[in-house]
């Protein structure tokens, strides 16, 4: 068995060990949920559906999920903790690995707890499309995995948590204005159509969007998938500098 | 046990190592001596694995640092400097954490090696308590705790009698004395009293290079009648 079970374990269980879980659960329930209903206009609508609940999640990411992933590594550092995991028998694969997949677990955790409360009133209340909340979370749950994988790699960057924080926002923020429509006008105009276009594809919102319409395009999975990857083999390299 | 051929550890234009040499035999303790930013944290960490060198390599007990890190770590036991741990745990969590990440998956065989580590470095009053609201001569411990919780056959020790009172170095210098014969030990230490106390060989090094390289008592008949730190600091100021 690999040591990535053990330190998977410690990270996710040392959530709950600090006020960091419940202040971020809060937070984070208080936010996706007050959206929902006061800017969503959730009742108002009328409809049994989740599309007004979930279609603030690439924003509410962009600050919460840099809140988790800064610390991932930025602590580690700046208490010298990294030195004593890396004098364990880990690899740094191993490591980055672990340390991903508890903070992604978590996340998890919360997106569901939002969720599950929403669509069981809406399933009381209503006739709600099943379909389209299901593929809806699971394109949250991936998101979610995209963003933390880049506040992965920009925590790896530094041992300051705060500096972490900012250009995990950077960072997020650049990958969702990709699709927004005013930043795609100045694409459009700064570069040529296929380069403006590739880079609008990379886009967090525009990848999500399918999936709050009840599509699950393996593009989109692969996508979200992918840009994690990525993420965390430049997080390896960064660590092993 | 230890074989360190020509570490050379580069930080940008600033060579830190360079060129370090030596070899640790089992029953060795040895103290490695020098001022402030002479290297000697930096050669520890390349040769636990946690640096990788510019040049030069460590072999530990028949493993190349450079070629298998991992196996390096696996039969090491390192503390580093002030004895970092996750301070949310308690003592006994953070012990069976390292334990389970050292591969001993079976909960009896777990707790067995946490006890040990316990009892050895008398931490039995604190186990349930966060390390983080520890004093620093119990989280010095915790940090030893760690170290030979899997019975290495090599340790490497930044520092450990840094912060503590005068008992506590007694106790640490007694402990590392008692395990010292089945093993190979490289202690860091500003102090020189504790060099004669339990070192078997010392190791000066200055500007990255090793310029003593001896027993203590060879080291002390380089000038008869003078105190340590005397021979320290001509040793160590003279090519400044």
């Amino acid at each position: 068995m690999s040591p990535i079970t053990p330190v998977l374990k410690r990270e996710f269980l040392g959530y709950f060990r600090s006020p960091v879980a419940y202040v971020f659960l809060v937070v984070f329930l208080a936010a996706s949920v007050g959206l929902a209903f006061f800017v969503g206009r959730f009742f108002d609508n009328g409809q049994a559906s989740l599309e007004s609940y979930f279609v603030f999640h690439p924003w509410l990411f962009l600050f919460l999920i840099p809140a988790v992933g800064m610390r991932l590594w930025s602590e580690e550092k700046r208490t010298g903790t990294v030195e004593l995991l890396f004098t364990l028998p880990v690899t740094t694969l191993q490591a980055v690995l672990a340390k991903f997949f508890a903070a992604w677990i978590f996340l998890g955790i919360a997106i569901l707890l939002g969720v599950v409360p929403m669509a069981a009133t809406v399933g009381y209340l209503g006739d709600p499309d099943w379909g389209v909340m299901i593929s809806s979370t699971l394109g949250s749950l991936l998101m979610a995995g995209a963003y933390l994988g880049v506040c992965s790699l920009m925590s790896s960057l530094t041992k300051n948590q705060v500096i972490s924080f900012v250009l995990g926002v950077i960072a997020c923020l650049v990958l969702l204005f990709l699709g927004w429509s005013v930043f795609n006008d100045v694409l459009y105009a700064a570069f040529p159509v296929w380069l403006a276009d590739l880079l609008a594809n990379f886009s967090f919102a525009s990848h999500f969007d399918a999936f709050t319409r009840g599509i699950i395009d393996p593009k989109d999975v692969v996508y979200f998938l992918s840009v994690a990857g990525f993420s965390l083999f430049l997080n390896v390299l960064a660590l092993e500098r | 046990m230890i074989e360190v051929n020509g570490l050379v550890k580069n930080y940008g234009p600033k060579r830190a190592v360079d060129g370090v040499s030596f070899t640790v035999r089992k029953g060795d303790i040895l103290g490695f001596l020098g001022p402030n930013g002479a290297g000697k944290s930096t050669t520890m960490k390349m040769i636990t694995g946690f640096l990788r060198p510019t040049a030069g390599t460590a072999v530990v007990d028949g493993h190349d640092v450079t070629r298998d890190p991992v196996a390096v770590k696996r039969r090491l036991g390192y503390l580093p400097e002030s004895a970092p741990a996750y301070g949310e745990m308690t003592v006994a969590e953070f012990l069976a954490f390292i334990a389970e990440t050292r591969g001993y998956r079976d909960a009896a065989a777990r707790r067995e090696r946490v006890e040990r580590a316990i009892n050895l470095t008398h931490l039995e009053s604190v186990r349930a308590q966060a390390i983080e609201t520890l004093s620093k001569g119990y989280k010095q411990r915790v940090g030893f705790a760690q170290a030979l919780l899997h019975d290495p056959a090599v340790l490497i020790l930044d520092e450990p009698t840094d912060g503590l009172d005068p008992n506590q170095k007694h106790e640490v210098r007694s402990l590392i004395k008692k395990m010292a014969a089945d093993k190979a030990v490289v202690l860091s230490t500003h102090i020189l009293e504790e060099v004669e106390a339990i070192c078997t060989r010392v190791i000066i090094i200055n500007h990255g290079k090793v310029v003593v390289d001896e027993t203590p008592e060879q080291f002390r008949a380089r000038r008869p009648g003078a105190r340590l730190d005397e021979i320290f600091r001509s040793l160590t100021t003279a090519d400044a």
